[in-house]
């Protein structure tokens, strides 16, 4: 009992931890300028939203890797499914939640288009050391 | 000798505890965050220490089993004194850092003072049952200033990009082994779940170390944005 009781009080903090954690990486990157390329690259303007984000990750696979960013994409896009699933379930019964999920979505989608930018200009330096040598 | 995935996830762990320490020497944040390295390079002593127990005593014997226990507690005080090296970088603005060094001694005191008086009973197994109970007591202690301090730095709109996600993911790591600790006894006839716990262990140094490469001292993010409240 007193297992369980633990187990499910620690899965709660968990829980709030990783939203937490997600989006502190998300606000880290809201007020980054985006680069002209990857501007025109994804056709994003000025901000994200929730709908572009499958499309940003299925580019984000064609350029090479950073390190760096691995562990927080893989957070994010986690968090993006918990967000999908949120909608489908208790904000169709409340409005505000159904906004605010759309908002955490667009973040997410921003991060992502924030990684893409960092990962065209890692490959850029990738082509110009290439070049040198 | 503990099984291959056993020794897999304990060497991915030093070779990330080593990350985290090259990255903060390189970053020049080692002495900026000196109780965050000085805790991995303890779990790196330990982990040395706790080879040389197993290969030379064996994972039965009662060496190893002393080695385990004390340097577990060990390390759980080292975890806890970085947590409160964080209530002082959090505090530190306020000037309260002589009230949080007493208030952590204090919480220690009783914690340890708690932890006796549990095993006082049993003199038989009161030297290791006395650092495992520490251990245990530390760790509920760790997690519940974690959930503490995580809402003094909404509370004060702290922006420090580095430090929210330290804690974030302190957070993480004392949730996570809560619920794998609380796991292993619902389920403990399923031997994967005694290797969520280690697993778990990586995750702390993995997570530090992105933080480190990823933002410099300087970065700031906006505190309102942190706040996952639906309005």
């Amino acid at each position: 009992m007193m297992a369980a009781l633990i187990f499910a009080v620690s899965v709660v903090t968990l829980l709030m931890f990783f939203v937490s954690y997600c989006r502190s990486l998300t606000a880290a990157s809201s007020s980054y300028a985006l680069s002209k390329e990857v501007r025109d690259v994804t056709g994003i303007h000025a901000f994200a939203s929730g709908r572009d984000f499958a499309r940003v990750m299925q580019l984000l696979q064609l350029c090479p890797e950073r390190p760096e960013d691995r562990l927080g994409l893989r957070a994010v896009a986690y968090y993006f499914e918990i967000l999908n699933l949120l909608q489908k379930t208790l904000a169709r019964l409340t409005p505000s939640i159904q906004s605010w999920a759309e908002q955490e979505r667009a973040g997410c989608a921003n991060f992502a288009v924030v990684a893409l930018d960092r990962r065209i200009a890692f490959s850029r330096e990738i082509l110009a050391q290439q070049g040198e040598l | 000798m503990p099984g291959p995935l056993a020794l897999v996830i304990w060497y991915i762990g030093i070779v990330l505890e080593i990350t985290f320490v090259v990255c903060s020497i390189a970053r020049k944040s080692f002495f900026r965050y000196l109780f965050l390295n000085a805790y991995f390079l303890l779990e790196l002593g330990s982990s040395a220490g706790r080879y040389f127990f197993l290969s030379r005593f064996g994972q039965a014997s009662a060496e190893y089993t002393y080695a385990y226990f004390y340097t577990d507690a060990l390390l759980t005080l080292a975890l806890y004194v970085a947590l409160i090296s964080l209530y002082a970088r959090v505090f530190g603005e306020l000037r309260l850092n002589n009230f949080v060094r007493y208030a952590a001694v204090l919480l220690l005191l009783a914690t340890a003072l708690f932890s006796y008086a549990v095993v006082a009973q049993s003199e038989q197994r009161l030297a290791t049952g006395f650092a495992y109970e520490l251990s245990q007591n530390l760790y509920f202690v760790g997690l519940v200033l974690t959930y503490i301090l995580w809402g003094a730095v909404l509370k004060l709109r702290e922006t420090r990009t580095r430090l929210v996600q330290f804690i974030l993911a302190l957070g993480l790591y004392f949730s996570g082994y809560a619920a794998s600790y609380a796991l292993v006894n619902l389920a403990s006839k399923y031997s994967v779940v005694s290797f969520i716990g280690p697993a778990l262990g990586c995750l702390l140094p993995l997570m530090w170390t992105v933080t480190m490469l990823r933002h410099s001292e300087e970065s700031r993010l906006e505190p309102a944005r942190l706040l996952a409240v639906a309005r």
